[in-house]
């Protein structure tokens, strides 16, 4: 597994993989908000946690085809399936090594571009907890989405169309707590149900991300 | 003979020719009869005037968007146990017939919003998550339509299904925590004595039945349909082997 999770990353890292990608993206969405709305501070600051929020799942998502798209190209996908690591755990590898070439990288710039935004000081420390708890859910639901689109040879756009209804909970929970955290509210409620949400999708769908797998090599 | 005899495409052919034209006329009696009463022959609501007949489309329409996801659950979880290819296309005929009805629902809400409360739309916890529901229809739909292998489809979207469903309710209580809205309480429920004033009630009731008939039919014919397609395409195999 450990073996599985440095190949992965080393490849994201070396071959040109999304890894700066979603990070560039992610800037260019936040630098382009307020063209769009205007700079007034007021409103930024208002509108700033569901902006990072909503900008980081889309940059989690520019990078999910890449999951098992070239794995199934050049048969390496099948060399994991039959391998002795169980196709669940390799699964669970896969958004591991998505969450951490994606969701870290997010996760630690965001602060920076809360200050473009003038993000309430109060909030940042919810920022940075929620995205921590809540961009591991993103990756694991978008590897389950990536594994049914694999077979396809255009999935990309099928895949957003499949995976942003499933991103809906965390996206409203991770900026529900930011926003509680910038007026001053108790954010614990929405951060503890995120990590539910966390914790049940890593718990549950690398059996249905398998169980997909397996249907798309068969 | 067990009940999953029905599920042969065969039989399930045959006993739907004779009921399918009687579901299609049980169905249209019951919506003239609940739509003509509900519409003409109910009083208007003191508070409400005559805004208040759209109930007859919203309700059972809402209604019938939840229950055609939860067919198509049900449906897929057969097909994943007991591989009867029936069930994979009847949860394949009731998708489109749900997201018709999700529309409807959506669209008199609006309509009926804009007269009570003022807007066509609002961020509220059920218009939001109708919305959701919205989008993952149309998302099991293009995934159907995305994958040539038809097993392989119904393997996957079965899958989809399934993890849908979850993500929908979750959605459902997330909006909840999101803020309160202008959408009332659910205004039937079986344990209460009385839901809504009888007047409205009882046409309500016949209207809803009619949905039921109506998406019945809509989804034998549809599956009907289906089999036949899916009849041609072996068909043209078998042809293009000899």
């Amino acid at each position: 597994m450990i073996a599985l999770l440095l190949r992965d990353l080393r490849l994201a890292i070396r071959a040109g993989g999304g890894f700066g990608l979603g990070l560039a993206f992610f800037l260019i969405v936040v630098v382009l908000v307020p063209f769009g709305v205007g700079p007034e501070t007021e409103l930024l600051s208002r509108i700033a946690p569901g902006i990072l929020w909503v900008a980081s799942l889309l940059a989690a998502l520019l990078s999910l085809d890449r999951i098992f798209a070239l794995d199934y190209e050049d048969g390496s996908l099948a060399l994991l399936a039959t391998s002795p690591l169980p196709l669940e755990g390799a699964a669970m590898v896969k958004a591991l090594a998505h969450w951490i070439t994606t969701g870290l990288p997010l996760t630690l710039a965001a602060p920076t571009l809360g200050f473009l935004l003038s993000l309430a000081p109060e909030a940042y420390t919810y920022l940075l907890i929620s995205l921590l708890i809540g961009t591991p859910a993103l990756s694991m639901i978008g590897t389950f989405g990536a594994a049914l689109t694999v077979g396809l040879r255009r999935g990309g756009l099928l895949l957003s169309l499949l995976v942003l209804p499933l991103y809906v909970p965390t996206l409203i929970f991770g900026a529900e707590a930011v926003r509680r955290g910038a007026d001053g509210l108790d954010p614990t409620g929405a951060l503890m149900l995120m990590a539910g949400i966390t914790a049940g999708s890593f718990a549950l769908l690398p059996f249905a991300t398998a169980a997909v797998l397996r249907i798309n090599l068969r | 003979m067990s009940m999953w005899e029905y599920a042969n495409p065969k039989l399930f052919m045959g006993w739907t020719r004779p009921v399918l034209p009687w579901t299609f006329a049980l169905a249209g009696i019951c919506l003239v009869v609940g739509l003509v009463w509900g519409f003409f022959f109910t009083p208007d609501d003191f508070r409400q005037g005559s805004t208040v007949k759209i109930i007859y489309l919203h309700v059972p329409a809402a209604l019938m968007a939840i229950n055609a996801w939860i067919m198509m659950l049900v449906a897929s979880l057969i097909w994943v146990v007991r591989r009867h290819h029936v069930s994979a296309l009847a949860a394949r005929a009731a998708a489109p017939v749900g997201v018709v009805m999700t529309l409807i629902a959506l669209f008199t809400g609006g309509i009926w919003g804009q007269p009570m409360w003022g807007t066509y739309w609002a961020w509220d916890p059920r218009l939001t998550s109708f919305l959701i529901l919205f989008l993952f229809y149309l998302g099991y739909i293009a995934l159907w339509e995305a994958i040539e292998d038809p097993d392989t489809a119904a393997d996957l979207t079965s899958v989809l299904c399934m993890v849908g469903s979850v993500f929908a309710i979750l959605s459902r209580y997330a909006v909840l925590f999101w803020n309160q809205g202008l959408h009332q309480g659910a205004s039937l429920s079986l344990d209460k004595e009385e839901n809504v004033a009888d007047v409205f009630w009882y046409p309500l009731l016949v209207c809803i039945a009619g949905f039921v008939l109506l998406f019945i039919a809509l989804v034998l014919m549809r599956t009907r349909t289906e089999i036949r397609a899916r009849r041609i395409r072996a068909l043209e195999a078998r042809a293009q082997r000899a």
